[in-house]
């Protein structure tokens, strides 16, 4: 390994030429890598903002009553907590953090196919996050609509819904240039030899993601102008008084959302695909079922919109046929399970942090995916519409898989990215306080749900009480995981060890090059003729030094 | 990074000793059409969502649609179809006037498209002041008097020829840029992708109009 070798932390190409400044540096880079911690950095930076304003929620449900904050207030808060974490974390998230970063690594490619959109693209983030911020202190603040912009209150409402509107539609904008960039990297950046059955899972779920990125963002972008439209010149369109139909919104923006919700998880099941066959040291069981199901999710996920409006006013028959389509969607995502439990069986695991979040996620997300099964039938349904059981299912599943999942990868990856390592005991520990306040969190809402606590409710009946006592002191619990982790990470990238180009003994091709990579990644692009995961006894099967360049034909 | 002249490709070799070339992601024609059509994909994403909910009030609202379509000018309407199409004409030439090596007259048609461009903004601009000084536009008095279809229907109407205009307004942009580059010695007869997206973009610009102008004008 070529010690010497310079990282992209040292040199970096940028779009207006070389500049001085190291921030400039930063803020016109147009190497992938950057461009993904700069999403990374801002991505967290909110998702902090969207965790404090669910604490301060949770800390107003502590008791029943009023307590410090008012009713209007809290309806900004869960509105603002959403939209954060929807739009501005968890769309993102996945993709255009950790994937910017490795879908190049991982295909053997020097950058993704468009890196001036890359930039143009977190630009484009950066600025509806501010419009976002913005909102907050104009006027009557920011939308209390709650983050789905329901009409006919969306239009009526007198807080800045617009500002937020406009926010969402940008972010969207961003999310759909960083789909189209993946979609044609997959396409045309694979090393020579990666056909679309070699490629790292990680890959296969981003792929899905981008598809859905394309396809579904741009109709919810269109009714999110709609909206504004009938609010400034009131085109009547969703205006009940003019004729319009506000279920009609309701359609169109689940049309877009709820594939959404499959757009976060399928790059979260990437990272379970990378992780679960590198710690249990074997190759990954049912590799083109895996990679088939990504596919199938991102399809069947598009059919299931009507789901969330069985309440709202549709046909018997419809309601059905959305029931039951629901249902399909969890084949494909039984097969992955199945597929990482029986990679998992008779291997021994090796329980690092990631694998510990791996884990823990299958238990979580299992109960969220679950849950959902319970809610995607009609009759049920009608009965918990609306209630905690809701919430607390799209927390398990969205909270539970996605975000674990993202935290699992963080600590993956972590050592490729910085190129140190965190500690392990205080990593791992920082799992279990954070799983065990998650739970804590979260469960009683099942409980609290089922008993008829309705969502968004500033306040409650006394029996509710103890539901919102122990999750109000599981938030606590789960901030302070949040704290330990992050504390963690830094102190390891500040004062870690290093860490070597492949500390976990993976397969994949980012882990052939030095930690942190070089501008443009590769002195030497393999040919790729093999599978990701090739374990024998093990150990890898394969092993390269793709940092320099060759000029004879490789083995 | 900055245009560097492309050098000779990279070629690996697998372990048979076949090359294989590696695609350089910095000039990459058929990555940047792909993207390109991706692009495109969501714009017929977005202009399919404003026909879905067109289709969906038309369904609900029929008499009062088909007469409020009697109130749209079809003369000026059919103009600007066939000036659009001419348009998409001239674009498509300038395309095969570069890559035949005649950046002049390729620039002649651009600026030709260009020159029809306006002019549809300009009738739809008379379109629009029209309609306006008759009162009726979103949220107007006037309207609100009527009937929820025809509300709707204008609604509808100011929205999708107001989407549609916006496009035409950032072709025109686009040309300009267009142009700067061919000047610029940027776009050539070899590399001439950029112009060749544009068409495309032109393309779909004109042929969402061809749906526009039937659903609005002609379901009298």
């Amino acid at each position: 390994m070529n010690n010497v070798q310079k990282s992209f932390y040292d040199e970096t190409h940028t779009i207006f030429g070389h500049h001085k400044n190291k921030i400039l540096q930063w803020i016109f880079s147009i190497d992938h890598k950057r461009i993904s911690l700069m999403y990374l950095f801002v991505m967290l930076a909110f998702f902090a903002v969207a965790v404090i304003v669910a604490l301060i929620m949770r800390l107003e449900l502590f008791s029943p009553g009023q307590d410090f904050i008012d009713p209007n207030t809290y309806n900004q808060a869960f509105t603002l907590h959403g939209v954060i974490m929807i739009f501005l974390f968890i769309v993102p998230g996945i993709p255009a953090a950790l994937g910017n970063f490795l879908l190049p690594l991982q295909l053997g490619a020097r950058d993704v196919s468009f890196p001036k959109l890359n930039l143009l693209s977190w630009w484009l983030y950066v600025f509806g996050a501010l419009l976002a911020v913005a909102s907050l202190f104009i006027g009557d603040g920011f939308a209390d609509t709650g983050w789905t912009f329901y009409a006919p209150y969306s239009v009526k409402t007198g807080t800045n819904v617009v500002w937020a509107l406009s926010a969402a539609f940008i972010l969207g904008f961003a999310s759909i240039l960083t789909g189209i960039n993946f979609v044609a990297t997959i396409h045309r950046l694979r090393a020579p030899g990666m056909g679309f059955f070699k490629m790292p899972l990680f890959v296969w779920g981003l792929y899905a993601t981008s598809w859905i990125q394309i396809l579904a963002t741009p109709v919810v972008g269109i009714s999110l102008i709609m909206v504004i439209l009938e609010r400034t010149l009131g085109i009547g369109i969703f205006d009940p008084t003019k004729g319009g139909d506000p279920v009609l919104l309701e359609h169109m923006f689940w049309i877009y959302s709820h594939p959404a919700v499959y757009l976060m998880i399928l790059p979260a099941f990437g990272i379970a695909s990378e992780i679960v066959p590198t710690f249990c040291r074997k190759p990954i069981f049912g590799y083109h079922a895996i990679a088939i199901s990504s596919a199938m999710i991102a399809g069947v996920g598009y059919l299931v919109w009507g789901h969330h409006m069985y309440t709202s006013g549709e046909s018997e028959m419809i309601k059905l046929i959305f029931s039951a389509l629901t249902f399909f969607v969890a084949v494909p995502t039984g097969v992955k399970f199945f597929d990482w439990i029986a990679t998992m069986y008779k291997a021994s695991i090796d329980f690092k942090t990631p694998m510990l979040w791996t884990v823990g996620t299958f238990v979580t997300f299992i109960i969220g995916g679950l849950t959902g099964l319970i809610v995607a039938s009609v009759g049920v349904d009608v009965y918990l519409h609306d209630t905690y059981f809701v919430v607390a299912h799209f927390h398990y599943a969205i909270l539970g898989g996605v975000v674990f999942l993202m935290f699992a990868g963080f600590h993956y990856w972590f050592p490729k990215i910085t190129g140190k390592m965190y500690d392990e005991k205080h990593a791992s520990r920082a799992f279990y306080v954070i799983f065990v306040g998650f739970n804590m969190l979260w469960f009683p809402m099942f409980l609290a749900g089922m008993f008829g606590m309705p969502r968004r409710y500033f306040d409650y009946l006394p029996e509710f009480e103890i539901y919102h006592k122990v999750a109000t002191m599981g938030s606590w619990l789960f901030a302070l995981g949040l704290i330990y982790m992050f504390a963690t990470l830094y102190r390891g990238w500040r004062y870690g060890e290093k860490a070597g180009a492949n500390p976990w003994n993976a397969t994949t091709l980012e882990w052939q090059i030095p930690s942190p990579p070089q501008l443009e990644n590769f002195g030497t692009i393999p040919y790729v003729d093999f599978m990701p995961y090739e374990y024998k006894d093990g150990e890898p099967v394969h092993h390269f030094d793709l940092a320099v360049k060759e000029d004879s034909p490789h083995e | 990074m900055s245009n560097t002249v492309s050098t000779e490709p990279e070629i690996i070799y697998d372990k048979q000793g076949n090359p294989h070339e590696v695609v350089d992601f910095n000039n990459d024609y058929e990555g940047a059409k792909l993207g390109f059509w991706l692009f495109l994909f969501t714009e017929i994403m977005i202009f399919g969502a404003m026909f879905l909910v067109f289709g969906f009030y038309l369904f609900q609202n029929t008499p009062e649609f088909m007469q409020s379509s009697g109130e749209l000018n079809r003369v000026l309407g059919g103009t600007n179809t066939f000036i659009l199409l001419l348009s998409a004409l001239c674009m498509g030439l300038s395309l095969v006037k570069l890559r035949n090596g005649q950046p002049n007259t390729s620039k002649k048609f651009i600026w030709a498209t260009i020159v029809l461009a306006t002019i549809f903004l300009v009738i739809k601009y008379i379109e629009w002041s029209h309609e306006i000084h008759l009162g009726i536009y979103p949220g107007s008095p006037t309207l609100n008097e009527m009937e929820n279809g025809t509300k709707l229907f204008f609604g509808l109407y100011f929205t999708m020829t107001g989407l549609h205009g916006l496009h035409i307004i950032i072709g025109i942009g686009v040309m300009f840029w267009v142009l700067a580059l061919i000047n610029s010695g940027k776009i050539t007869s070899t590399d001439f992708v950029v112009l060749e997206n544009t068409a495309l973009y032109w393309d779909l610009v004109h042929l969402v109009w061809v749906f526009v102008f039937p659903i609005f004008y002609l379901i009298y």
